[in-house]
Parts: C-alpha cells; sequence; structure tokens
C-alpha cells in the first residue's frame, strides 16, 4: 500500500517542480496542433471526404507509421509475455520451485504496465485511421463489421481476466486457488490470441484481399477474414512476439542486472536474463520456417507482390534483414558462451574448442546468409565481374544457399544451449556413449543432409526445391530437436553434477548483449513491418482500393530505415518508460531493506562498461 | 620493465592480426586468381565478419579479455612507455585520426568515378502479366521452333543460353545467363515472357537504373513466337520454370 501510496505523491511532487515546464510544452503542442485542426474542419465540411492530413507533424502517413508501429510492438510484447509467464507458473507451480513464480509474477508486472500504453496506442491508431482515411475506414468497416463487434467483447474479456490474473497472484497462491489462477492464465492467452488474430484479418486483407459481394455482413466478414495470408501471418506474429517478449524482458534482466546493488538480486536478475533470452531463442528457431511459409504464400497469392518483396525494391530490405538476424544469432550464442564460461567454473577450459568451432560455422553461414544476389558494385567492379552478379560467389545469392544456411544457424544455436545444457554435469547412466554417439551421429547426419539437400536444390526445378527440398531441411532440423532434447534430459536426470552452475557472475558485457538482442529483434520488427506494409505499393486494399492520397508513392530506402530507426528508438524509449514505472515500488521497497547482501563498491562498474573484478571472479572459479 | 614487456608481448593480438590480414589478401588477391575479383562491398562484408567473430571469441572470458585488449589498452595508455614504444604510440595516436579524416575526405569528396549501385534486377512486373501461363502446347515441335526462333533472335547476346553471344562483350551489363541457376530457373514464364515482349524500355520505375539493352520485342515477334521462344530457351538451358504446380 506504501508503494501505490507513493506514485500520486511523487507525480504531484513533479508537476510542482516542473509544473512551468509541462504547462510550456502543452502550450506547445496547442500550437502545433492548432493549424492542422483548422485544416480538418476545413476537410470535413467537403461532401465526401476521401483524406485529411496533418502535414505541420510530418504527414497523415508518417503519423500512422510511427503510432502504427509503436501499437504494433507494444501489443508484440503484451501477446507474447503472457505465453512465457504462464509457463513459467505452470513449472513454478509442478516443481515447487518459488523462482519460477516469482519470475512469472515479475513478467506479469511488466505486463500489466505495458497493457495499459498498448491500448491507448490502439485508441490513438483508431482516432487517426478515421480521421486520415475515412473513405477506407469505412469501406473496411462495411466487411468487418460483426469483427469489430468480437474484438470489443475481446478485449474486455482479456481485460478483466489480466486484472483478476495480476490482482489475484498473491491471494490465489494455494491448492484450488492456484489452479483456478492458472486456468486464469490459460484464459488470458486464449483471449490474447484470438485479440491478435483478429485485426490480423483487417491486415491481411489489405495485403490479400477476397471480396464477396453477396451473401450475409458476416458471410462476407468471415470470406474476408479466410484471406490467403492471415494464417501464415497469424504464425509468423505468434512466435515473433514470443520472441520480442522473450528478449525483451531479457534486455529488461540486463539493465536490471547491471544496476542492481545486491548480490540476491543479482543472481535473480541474472537468472531472468537467462530465461529471457532462451525464450527468445526458443522462438527464434522455428521463425524462420515460418516466415519462409509467409513469403510462400505471398508469392503464391500474387507474383507481383511476391517479386516486389524478394526480387524488387523491397528486396535490399532482406539483405538489411539478414544482417539483423545475423546479429540476432550471434548475439544470443554469445550469451550462452558467456554463461558456459561464467556461470560454470572451469567450463570455459573444456568448451573452448567446441565454441570456437561452433562460431567458425556460425560465421561461415552468416557470409552466405548476407551475401546478396547482386552485389553493390562500382562500374568497374561490375565491368570486372560480368555484371552485379559474382560468377562463383553469387550461388550465395538464392534460396537454396539460404535456406541451407538458416537451418545450419539454427543447428548450432540449439547445439550452443545443449552444451550449456550439460555443461558441469557427468553422465552415470550405462549406456550413455551410446546416446552420446546416437545424438552426434543424429546431428552430423543431419548437417551432411541439409547441405546435401542445400547444393542438390540448384538441379532440380524450383516447385521442387520450395515443396520437397526446402521442406525436408526443416523437418530434419526439427527431428534433431525433438531427438536431442528428450534424450538429453532423460540422460542428465540420472547425471551427476561435478559443477554447480553459480548465478550472479556474468560480465556486464553479457548484460549489453541482452539489451543488444532486444534492440535488433525490434528494428527486425519495424523492418518486416515497412516490408509487409509496403508490399501493397500504391493500393490501400491490394487490387481494389487504390491508395490515390499525396502519399501513394514508395519511400526511399534510405528514408525508410530512418522511420524504421525513430520507431525503434522511440519504442524503447517508451519500454524504458513503462518498466521503470513499474518498478518505482520496488526501489522503494530497495532504498529501506539496508545493505545486507550488497556487492561491493567498486565491484561493478557496469554501466561504464568495463568489468575486471567480474571478470576476474569468474577466472577465479 | 614487466609491465613493458607484456605490452611488447602481446602475443593474444599477433594471431588475430593474422587472420584479419590473411582473410583480407586471400579475398582481393588469392580468390581472384581462379574467379572474377570480389566488389569492396563483399570483402567489407566477410571482414566485418571475421573481425567480429575475434572479438566474440576474445571476449567469452576475463582471461581471454585481458589477453587480447590488456596490450592495447595498456600501449594506447602509455603507462611505464619509454624509448621506441613511446614514439609508437605517438605515431599511432597522430596517424589514426588523421588516417579516418582522410577515409572520411575520399568518401565525400567530389569524384569522377560513378557510384556504386544496387540495381533492381528482378523488379515486379505490371499486373496484366502476372498470372498468364503459355498457352502453347509443350511439343517437341514447339520447342524446336522455339529454339530456332531464340538462334535467330535471342543468340547473337545469348549465344548458347549461357550469355556468351557474338554481341555479348558490347554491353555493360552482359546479357543473362540462363544456365545459371539464379536467372529464369527463378521465374514464372509470364515473367519472362513480360521482359522479352516489353524490352528494357518496359521496365517500370523500381527498375531503375535502366541498363537493359534488350529489344522490346512485340515490336517484331508474335506473342506466340515469344512463348515459343520461352520453351525452348527453358528446354536449351536445362532449366524449369518456377511453378506452383
Amino acid at each position: 500500500m506504501t508503494t501505490h501510496g507513493e506514485h500520486p505523491r511523487r507525480l504531484i511532487s513533479l508537476l510542482r517542480r516542473r509544473g512551468s515546464s509541462l504547462a510550456g510544452l502543452l502550450s506547445l503542442i496547442g500550437l502545433l496542433l492548432a493549424p492542422a485542426l483548422g485544416l480538418a474542419q476545413e476537410a470535413s465540411s467537403a461532401a465526401a471526404v476521401a483524406y485529411r492530413d496533418i502535414p505541420q507533424l510530418g504527414g497523415s502517413r508518417n503519423i500512422i507509421w510511427v503510432i502504427a508501429q509503436q501499437h504494433l510492438l507494444l501489443a508484440g510484447f503484451v501477446l507474447g509475455v503472457p505465453i512465457f509467464a504462464w509457463v513459467c507458473e505452470i513449472v513454478g507451480w509442478k516443481t515447487g520451485e518459488k523462482r519460477y513464480d516469482k519470475l512469472a509474477k515479475e513478467f506479469t508486472k511488466l505486463l500489466t504496465s505495458a497493457y495499459a500504453t498498448t491500448a491507448l496506442f490502439g485508441g490513438i491508431l483508431l482516432f487517426l485511421l478515421i480521421g486520415f482515411y475515412p473513405k477506407l475506414m469505412n469501406y473496411l468497416a462495411d466487411i468487418f463489421f460483426p469483427s469489430f463487434v468480437v474484438y470489443s467483447a475481446l478485449f474486455l474479456l482479456e481485460t478483466v481476466t489480466l486484472y483478476l490474473y495480476w490482482y489475484g497472484w498473491d491471494t490465489m497462491q494455494g491448492g484450488g486457488m492456484k489452479v483456478l489462477h492458472l486456468f486464469l492464465g490459460f484464459l488470458l492467452n486464449v483471449f490474447a490470441f484470438f485479440i491478435m488474430i483478429v485485426p490480423n484479418s483487417w491486415a491481411t486483407f489489405q495485403a490479400s484481399p477476397v471480396v464477396i459481394t453477396e451473401g450475409s455482413s458476416l458471410a462476407r466478414a468471415w470470406a474476408a477474414t479466410w484471406n490467403p495470408t492471415w494464417w501464415p501471418v497469424n504464425v509468423h506474429r505468434l512466435i515473433a512476439n514470443v520472441v520480442l517478449g522473450g528478449f525483451i524482458c531479457g534486455a529488461y534482466a540486463g539493465v536490471r542486472y547491471l544496476s542492481v546493488t545486491t548480490a540476491e538480486e543479482r543472481d535473480h536478475y541474472d537468472w531472468m536474463g537467462y530465461v529471457g533470452n532462451f525464450i527468445g531463442v526458443f522462438g527464434m528457431l522455428p521463425l524462420p520456417f515460418a516466415g519462409y511459409w509467409l513469403m510462400r504464400e505471398v508469392y503464391q497469392y500474387n507474383q507481383q507482390m511476391g517479386i516486389t518483396l524478394m526480387g524488387g525494391f523491397l528486396s535490399w530490405l532482406f539483405i538489411l534483414q539478414a544482417v539483423l538476424i545475423g546479429a540476432l544469432f550471434l548475439g544470443a550464442n554469445y550469451y550462452f558462451w558467456l554463461g558456459i564460461t561464467h556461470r560454470i567454473p572451469g567450463a570455459e577450459a573444456k568448451y573452448r574448442k567446441p565454441i570456437m568451432a561452433m562460431l567458425i560455422i556460425l560465421l561461415l553461414c552468416l557470409g552466405v546468409w548476407m551475401t546478396p544476389h547482386s552485389l553493390v558494385a562500382s562500374l568497374e567492379e561490375a565491368q570486372k565481374m560480368g555484371g552485379t552478379h559474382h560468377p562463383l560467389l553469387g550461388v550465395f545469392g538464392v534460396m537454396s544457399a539460404k535456406m541451407t544456411v538458416v537451418n545450419l544457424m539454427i543447428l548450432v544455436t540449439f547445439m550452443s544451449f545443449v552444451i550449456y545444457w550439460r555443461a558441469g554435469k557427468q553422465e552415470t547412466a550405462t549406456w550413455a556413449k551410446v546416446a552420446n554417439a546416437v545424438m552426434g551421429g543424429v546431428l552430423g547426419i543431419a548437417a551432411i543432409v541439409v547441405i546435401v539437400l542445400g547444393v542438390w536444390g540448384y538441379f532440380v526445378p524450383a516447385i521442387v526445391r520450395i515443396n520437397t527440398f526446402s521442406v525436408a531441411q526443416v523437418l530434419i532440423v526439427l527431428f534433431v530437436m525433438l531427438t536431442i532434447t528428450p534424450l538429453t534430459a532423460v540422460l542428465l536426470r540420472s547425471a551427476r553434477t561435478t559443477t554447480e552452475m553459480v548465478w550472479g557472475r556474468m560480465p556486464p558485457r553479457a548484460g549489453y548483449a541482452l539489451v543488444m538482442n532486444a534492440v535488433m529483434v525490434i528494428l527486425l520488427m519495424t523492418l518486416m513491418g515497412y516490408a509487409r506494409s509496403s508490399s501493397r505499393v500504391h493500393w490501400h486494399i491490394y487490387g481494389v482500393m487504390r491508395d490515390s492520397s499525396q502519399y501513394a508513392y514508395s519511400p526511399a530506402l534510405g528514408y525508410a530505415a530512418a522511420f524504421m530507426s525513430l520507431n525503434t528508438f522511440m519504442f524503447c524509449m517508451l519500454v524504458a518508460f513503462i518498466f521503470w514505472v513499474a518498478t518505482m515500488g520496488d526501489q522503494g521497497k530497495a532504498t529501506g531493506s539496508g545493505s545486507k547482501g550488497k556487492v561491493p563498491a567498486g565491484a561493478f562498474p557496469a554501466m561504464a562498461g568495463g568489468s575486471p573484478a567480474l571478470d576476474e571472479t569468474g577466472r577465479k572459479g | 620493465m614487466k609491465r613493458k614487456g607484456r605490452a611488447l608481448k602481446g602475443g593474444a593480438l599477433l594471431s588475430p592480426a593474422i587472420l584479419i590480414v590473411g582473410m583480407y589478401l586471400f579475398l582481393k588477391f588469392v580468390l581472384p586468381l581462379f574467379t572474377a575479383p570480389l566488389p569492396a562491398s563483399l570483402i567489407f562484408l566477410y571482414l566485418a565478419l571475421t573481425v567480429t567473430g575475434i572479438l566474440i571469441f576474445n571476449t567469452l572470458s576475463g582471461g581471454s579479455m585481458e589477453a587480447f585488449f590488456g596490450p592495447i589498452f595498456r600501449f594506447l595508455s602509455g603507462d611505464g612507455q619509454a624509448g621506441p614504444m613511446k614514439v609508437a604510440r605517438l605515431l599511432v595516436l597522430i596517424l589514426f585520426p588523421l588516417l579516418v579524416g582522410w577515409q572520411t575526405y575520399a568518401s565525400t569528396a567530389p569524384s569522377d568515378h560513378p557510384p556504386a549501385e544496387n540495381r533492381t534486377i528482378h523488379p515486379a512486373p505490371p499486373g496484366e502479366f502476372v498470372g498468364l501461363s503459355n498457352p502453347v502446347p509443350n511439343t517437341p515441335e514447339n520447342v524446336m521452333m522455339g529454339k530456332g526462333l531464340f538462334a535467330a533472335f535471342c543468340s547473337p547476346c545469348h549465344g548458347n543460353f549461357d550469355g556468351m553471344g557474338p554481341a555479348a562483350k558490347g554491353f555493360t551489363p552482359p546479357p543473362a545467363n540462363f544456365v545459371d541457376p539464379g536467372t529464369i530457373a527463378q521465374l514464372q514464364e509470364s515473367y519472362v515472357f513480360w521482359r522479352i515482349k516489353n524490352g528494357g524500355v518496359g521496365l517500370p520505375i523500381e527498375g531503375m537504373p535502366w541498363k537493359s539493352a534488350m529489344p522490346r520485342w512485340e515490336v517484331e515477334l508474335k506473342d506466340e513466337q515469344i512463348w515459343k521462344i520461352i520453351m525452348g530457351e527453358y528446354d536449351g538451358a536445362h532449366q524449369k520454370p518456377r511453378t506452383w504446380e
């Protein structure tokens, strides 16, 4: 209660201190909006307004771009976090380990703070869309009105469930009440899933519309909802939300880890960072498959749209995507490897060579992954190459090569996790040698088959590669994961722990790696958000309603990249603010908790970027 | 003296330095012995990956980080340095900013060299060409007729489907090599039909800069002849068009 009471007092105090500045800021906003409001009024006097604009604030398209992206990113976080918060709660309930329950509660705390902001941005987005694009919104409302009603009902249910889930956490701890709480978590996820897929139908309808002129309004809405890209986007976004949520929670833990003052908190946030990274990686592994399916459906739906995305002017975005995904794979693996060398004393010497091997494979794969089909070359260089395709390395530019290396990178990342999992343990089972041989064999054969299929893919018709080889590569990688994971779990059940994992020993660069991973994921989402939206080119609804506004052109890639960066920066600031507000109460508690267990002064100069002390302890350990 | 010795030693720095220099020499000078030279953008990409790998590996533990960065920090701080090392440090501190300045100037100063381009090779086709399928039956006779038309109209530039026709050397970029699995094998027949029919002048604005000398064949050939050429082209290049069935 004390902490809740703190907030209004702080706000009043802030208003007293900064009252004049805030008043000035509000006046400035009013001044900026004044001409815009004038314009809006002028426009509304016309008989049928198709567009409105606020050019003084950057134009309607740019405003929508920013607000929609912020809403989408917040929504991704809000819909992704309940999934693993609930899973953590179940783990805590089944194992009896309180730390999982605490972690789930902490995730949910971030969720409650972000939920209201998401809804706020959703509201702003809706008002702006109605204001800026009345013709389009009329059309969409005419088709999707039944799902608007469903969406509103879902929001109500989600809100009530979230309130009960969060505020009932401490009360519903024992016996049957805990089961009820878990059921609430389940409901929260069910409603969240539907809250995601309903608006997805509106957005995907714009890209791949299915319009029927006959039938009831329900039948029209249903047909429009089941458009060709709806389910690929649903699956892709569901997985991406888990990745975003995991890495943002990891980044939150990373920042808290860098700033905590007690050893207990440091242990906790180190562990939370590990869980966040694990969830992010766990989601990242199937994400390329989902992305591949989505692009395949886009191509199949409309060749023009597919080529615009993957071969046309938007294809350079996919090179940027490759760089960002590459950074993400490196960041996630780096964090695993730091965990092996710092949390498991004595493991560094044992695993240095395997880590080096994995790093080299990862870098080779990234080299192929990032090599474009058409290279950026000067006139002179292009003449020497005989065009913008390199005669030797040009083969890396097509999907056969990309699919092969992404599958190998997934295998390497999976093995990083398995090594981390097994480090510090010695198998005692009599069949351990056989199991290890089987696992090694499965991994080796799978890697060879993935490469063989990749090379073979150049010599078969595209449809065979797309429908058979690429699918086989994915299934092989999934088979490896589904074989090695349970086998390792069974093997480790009887294993002897030779070295206990020590939490709180990670150097500050691990925290920075977690933050970098989150930034990469946000950048990726802003990048692909732009790609998905731009693939409609000059159509509001592809092939149905043309964009006839002054903004019916695709911005230059540099301009778009600047907006992606702006959106990423704004979202990071927004999340930082939300988390700051969410943890204000904890800071108040920590102030009064005394100095017990404090980290020695000078031992943790984390924010300055160095950690000689921790590196030292890690080495000694 | 012990400190100075450690700074001079810097063993952990030697192998990364050799690796970076070796990689650069390989990409810049060795690889072109067997194939075409790599553009600077690709060399930069591969070197950036190499440096990233070195940084990752050498910061995995406190020990490796100290072994890698320790000599650099000690050298740059100048703590306890004397003689040649002191001079070397001064030279680095003077020359490095000059190098950065020169690089900045060189990359921004006006030049008569055309800029590196990121040409869109496969712009999206106009809507009316999307989804077209080859109306000509795929019979041996039609394929043979297509090959004949190809020999008459296309081979002067595209050669024996390999982009090495007698006129090929006159064009930059050179005519497409259909045997390369990265060209027509990636495309649907409707796309190839559009490119033959409308040629370089029919490229949309997103295909800029327009660097295609492909004639507008609709002026000289009927649609049926173009479809036959497409059949002959795929057959001659031993490729199959992209399909969804």
